[in-house]
């Protein structure tokens, strides 16, 4: 039933058969599988089509490496697109589809491209679609459609995923035999040890191993480490958890994946010291038609066959400049494949694993490389010759011999991808002919196969090494331990052979890939040199390569020696590209956690809330508060219902909730000094209990912030700030105190949340308070506007404040927020006499504008200093305040500055938009020169008509002259540009 | 992500802080003297080297105190950590 599937041996569970669709057929695997090796063991090879010729691929890797196999996996939300076949584990049920191809794999109408494949050359995408640009949008269309890596799920993730900061000792990332060895030996001095892999099993290597370990089986090692390391306090073993980035100051970060209700965990991990040993990836050999199906990497056919107890092929060569393969051939053979030819590119031979090749009855070739593929969709023979060691000597094909399965090895490039992204640099290592790690940056320890050790025993000694070398850089004492050894084969040193010579010229020859996932191939590469690209960050960009999901982790030293040769450079100085995280992708899901939804943002809630929603308040977000926006009647719209709140407050009586406003208290016996410094006006001459409007502006001489501060003592104010500037001025205050003038004695307290503010406006608001029973006599000569006291308001102790942000007489009552929702319903039960009426931010809104009150950060943007406000006033001569000395600069004193006027649409019936451009010519042709824009606008049910204010050029200059709104259907409308305050110009009625 | 030493609560993720910037711009104790260029100079212009850097820094979500950081802007190396000045702020 699996018919390349062999009956013993391997680490999966036969006793437990899953079955899985692929494709839409429905296939059986075994635990322990993965989605890899169960689709091998049932002979499916072909698994997706190439990203631009469409070319059949088959699966080339066992692990991250994989660039072809790229599956979506599950249905509906849950599906995940983009992952490697060759890291699922294989699960009952298990739907999984091939990401490209259409309309089916076997039968791509894209292969077409790979007829034309010389037109589609480096660079192909740049040179033919950016002209003309007006046509991307139909090309775009046609190119997203055929590229791309599977269908991100259109309906939310039900999944949960969640975060997890850690702290440890030792972070050893990888569990192969040297990150065991680490591992133990730092755990076992007593560090705190966090070892992560990114497989369903510890062992890297070792779960393929047919080697022995101190005369143990490798897997039998292997069990008795595991036990070990889980039995030691302090341990953290995470399976199945890739450390995919490698931060500043030794922070890194794991994607862990789970099978319970949390379906990933990301772990946030600050190690005192961290051991890499993620390992090495093969190498593929670069040669005509290396990309098609039963091309496979040497390593991956023996993981293939001793873990998963697949044998991927029946008649194979392998195709090796290394030992490494070699065991490939003895894998194979002794899983009953024939092995028809070791092709081996180096001429002195091989070390003593080629003698158990050759004892086996295995013809080796010496000298000689494998020049072409035969078969589209499955190898089905190779041609090799002979040849001289030059890649440019033209050979001719000398034998052909024919297999469905050809096990590569071009040497093996160690994982320095963390290395890298800690700051590292990699450096080329002459004698093993790849990048290594240099010196660390960061503390960090980098071992095995990951600094090029290819023997088992120098992997565990490493480890060993490093992991004691860690625990002591923590002060910790280390256990006597001794490495163990590995049977290891004696070897021969690899050959490089970055590109096989070919029957024609490598320009003319078939495609000879480098990158599979990104269809890079030689001629690509020599392509971009032809056209003057130099720099290998440049070709990587023009050619695609590396570009992939799999971040280059096959081809890119191939990519890298094929340009150096290209340039006639050597290969370090060429360089290498940059290694950024992920090391493999991730999900958002994952970098989200459980900050979605309701818990993306803290809500902020006024004490009142609750009685708002009961009351059916529309909400509006004001930074993170929900504040109500306007409490609609039965039928009404926002319209509707803010004129009517606003012509109930100017009539009668409103009550608005503006707990949200910021609160500072200032106290200590420099408070006078240091709000002097701080606010534009004399402070210092302020009468206790004197309430005045305040405005702070940056060291630049822009407005800030502003709001309402009162004098309450000698030796203490309370200031209010806008709702959304409350955390921005406290920490601006602190900082001036702490940095600037430690020697004043001020202390800043936030009594933003301690007090509700309940704003209660209108001509009726005084007899609503009184009604109520309030301790002191609220009449005009006793409370007089601006000013403040404290009282009791209903048998509650409040902090009254004679102000008014709508330009009515008005009180906001400071009550203890524990007390605000009874003070609020207890002046609504008394104001029914007055058909008292809950307004919300809106109508606060129109109410301000009506008098031109400003609101910071709607009618100023960070650009208006207090002068284009008209608020000359306001600014002291008698001392220096922040920002003071900026007004003077040249720019803050030039006439045509945007300055804050009223305009009127001279239709008496448009709302302008807020934003709207104004200009001085409707009739000017584009580009018109704008000269303002509107800041504020609202429907004034008031006044009958709509109001605006504007910043405009000059303006204050201009009053009574008419200019135009450019509104966004492209006419213009006139406006008069007339005063800011458009009611009760003489404010006759907050006095009142 | 960095790890900071606040010099009153200990080492923290950066997360916890907001930095200020350059260090030791003092304000100019009468800027009605200063030309505008001098004025200019105290409000706009920031040293930007690189190597070795004198920083304020805020920890904005621990105890919200500002101090001292030398901060290395190559390789993010942090030299010391250090309180202000002596006084009430201690």
């Amino acid at each position: 039933m699996q018919p390349n599937r062999i009956d013993k041996g391997g680490r999966i569970d036969r006793s437990q058969p899953l079955r899985f669709r692929f494709n839409g057929r429905t296939y059986e695997g075994f635990a322990g599988d993965t989605l890899a090796s169960a689709l091998l063991a049932n002979g499916v090879l072909l698994v997706g089509r190439s990203f631009k010729l469409h070319r059949p691929r088959g699966i080339v890797g066992a692990g991250a490496e994989e660039p072809n196999a790229i599956m979506q996996i599950g249905t509906g939300a849950e599906a995940l697109p983009n992952r490697r076949a060759t890291q699922v584990s294989l699960h009952d049920g298990l739907v999984a589809r091939s990401t490209r191809g259409w309309p089916g794999l076997r039968f791509d109408v894209g292969a077409v491209n790979n007829l034309f494949s010389r037109v589609f050359a480096a660079g192909f995408y740049y040179k033919t679609f950016m002209y003309p640009q007006a046509l991307w949008k139909y090309y775009e269309r046609f190119i997203r459609r055929s590229a791309g890596f599977g269908k991100a799920p259109r309906k939310p993730d039900p999944d949960r995923y969640d975060h997890r900061n850690a702290h440890c000792d030792v972070l050893v990332a990888g569990a192969g035999p040297a990150g065991l060895m680490a591992a133990l030996a730092a755990a076992k001095s007593g560090a705190r040890v966090i070892i992560a892999d990114d497989q369903p099993e510890f062992g890297g290597s070792l779960l393929a191993s047919s080697q022995t370990i101190d005369n143990k089986a490798a897997d039998e090692w292997l069990d008795d480490i595991v036990t070990e390391l889980a039995q030691l306090d302090g341990v953290t073993m995470l399976n199945r958890s890739v450390v995919f980035g490698y931060h500043d100051h030794n922070f890194l970060t794991i994607a862990e994946n789970r099978e319970n209700h949390v379906r990933q965990r990301l772990w946030r991990v600050r190690a005192r010291q961290v051991i890499l040993a993620q390992g090495a990836f093969e190498r593929p050999l670069v040669f005509c038609n290396n990309d098609r199906p039963g091309v496979m990497l040497a390593s991956a056919v023996s993981t293939y066959i001793n873990r998963y107890a697949v044998c991927p092929g029946k008649r194979a060569v392998v195709f090796t400049n290394n030992d490494s393969a070699y065991q490939a051939a003895i894998d194979l053979h002794g899983a009953g494949a024939t092995v028809s030819a070791v092709v081996d590119s180096r001429m002195q031979g091989a070390g003593e694993l080629a003698k158990a090749v050759e004892q086996a009855g295995i013809p080796v070739f010496h000298g000689h490389v494998v020049t072409d593929v035969t078969g589209q969709k499955r190898v089905s023979g190779v041609r090799i010759a002979k040849w001289n060691g030059d890649a440019d000597s033209l050979v001719e094909n000398t034998i052909s011999i024919d297999c469905d399965l050809l096990a590569m090895s071009g040497g093996w490039n160690p994982a320095v991808h963390l290395h890298s992204q800690s700051g590292g640099k990699n450096v080329w290592d002459e004698e093993l002919h790849c990048f290594v790690p240099g010196d660390a940056v960061q503390a960090e320890i980098s071992v095995g196969a990951g600094i090029g050790q290819w023997s088992l025993s120098d992997c565990l000694r490493s480890g060993l090494e490093a992991g004691n070398e860690a625990a002591m850089r923590c002060d910790f004492a280390t256990a006597e331990m001794v490495a163990p050894l590995a049977n290891d084969a004696a070897t021969q040193a690899l050959q490089p052979l970055w590109r096989v010579p070919a029957a024609k010229d490598p320009d003319r020859c078939p495609k000879q890939f480098i990158d599979f996932q990104n269809d890079t191939s030689v001629t690509d590469i020599r392509l971009a040199v032809r056209e003057g690209y130099r720099n290998v960050e440049h070709v990587k960009r023009y050619t695609a390569l590396g570009f992939g999901t799999d971040q280059g982790k096959l081809g890119n030293i191939n990519g890298m020696a094929v340009l150096a040769e290209s340039l006639g450079e050597q290969i370090p100085a060429v360089g290498t590209t940059t290694f950024r995280p992920p090391y493999t992708p991730v999900s958002f899901g994952v970098c989200a956690g459980e900050s979605i939804g309701d818990l993306y943002d803290p809500v902020r809630k006024t004490a009142i809330h609750e009685w708002h929603q009961s009351a059916g308040a529309a909400f509006e977000n004001v930074g993170q508060w929900h504040r109500p926006w306007y409490f609609p009647r039965r039928g009404e719209d926002l319209h509707a219902a803010v004129a009517r709140e606003c012509l109930a407050t100017r009539q009668s009586v409103g009550m608005l909730d503006a707990s949200t406003l910021g609160k500072i208290d200032v106290q200590g016996k420099d408070a006078v000094e240091f709000l002097e410094r701080i606010y534009t006006h004399n402070v210092g001459k302020m009468k206790n209990g004197r309430c005045a409007y305040g405005i702070m502006l940056g060291e630049d001489g822009m407005v800030m912030d502003d709001g309402v501060m009162a004098r309450i003592g000698d030796n203490r104010f309370y200031l209010t700030t806008t709702t959304g500037g409350a955390a921005n001025v406290m920490s601006w205050l602190e900082s001036w105190l702490q940095t600037e003038w430690p020697e004043l004695d001020v202390y800043l307290t936030s009594l933003t949340d301690h007090y509700s503010t309940i704003a209660v406006a209108g001509p009726n608001s005084r007899r609503l308070l009184q009604k109520v029973g309030c301790s002191i006599d609220l009449a005009n000569e006793h409370f007089p506007f601006m000013t403040m006291q404290t009282a009791e308001l209903a048998g509650v102790a409040v902090q009254l404040f004679r102000v008014s942000f709508s330009g009515e007489l008005a009180f906001e009552v400071n009550v203890n927020s524990n007390y605000a929702q009874h003070m609020w319903q207890t002046l609504m039960d008394a104001g029914q006499e007055f058909d008292i009426t809950p307004y919300g931010t809106e109508t606060m809104h129109v109410l301000r504008a009506e008098k031109g009150f400003i609101i910071v950060g709607q009618d100023t943007d960070g650009s208006v200093t207090p002068v284009d406000l008209r608020m000359n006033w306001l600014l002291s001569r008698d001392k220096d305040f922040l920002g003071k000395r900026s007004l003077s600069r040249p720019d803050c004193l030039r006439d045509d500055r945007k300055q804050l006027v009223g305009l009127l649409p001279e239709d008496n019936k448009t709302v302008l938009p807020e934003g709207t451009q104004l200009i001085e010519n409707p009739s000017a042709t584009a580009p018109v020169p704008m000269c303002g824009h509107v800041s504020s606008s609202y429907m004034s049910a008031c006044l009958g008509h709509p109001i605006a204010l504007a910043l405009v050029a000059g303006g204050h200059s201009r009053k009574d002259e008419t200019i135009y709104a450019s509104l966004a259907d492209g006419s213009a409308i006139p406006v008069r540009i007339v005063s800011a305050v458009f009611y009760d110009q003489k404010n006759e009625r907050q006095n009142d | 992500m960095l790890l900071i030493k606040c010099p009153w609560c200990g080492e923290r993720a950066e997360t916890e802080f907001s930095c200020g910037g350059e260090a030791g711009i003092t304000r100019p104790a009468n800027p009605d003297s200063l030309t505008d260029a001098e004025w200019a100079d105290y409000l706009f212009m920031r040293k930007n080297p690189r190597g070795a850097h004198a920083e304020l820094w805020n920890h904005s979500l621990g105890c919200r105190r500002w101090f001292g950081v030398e901060r290395d802007t190559v390789t993010y190396r942090i030299a010391k950590t250090c309180k202000l000045s002596p006084g009430k702020t201690d």
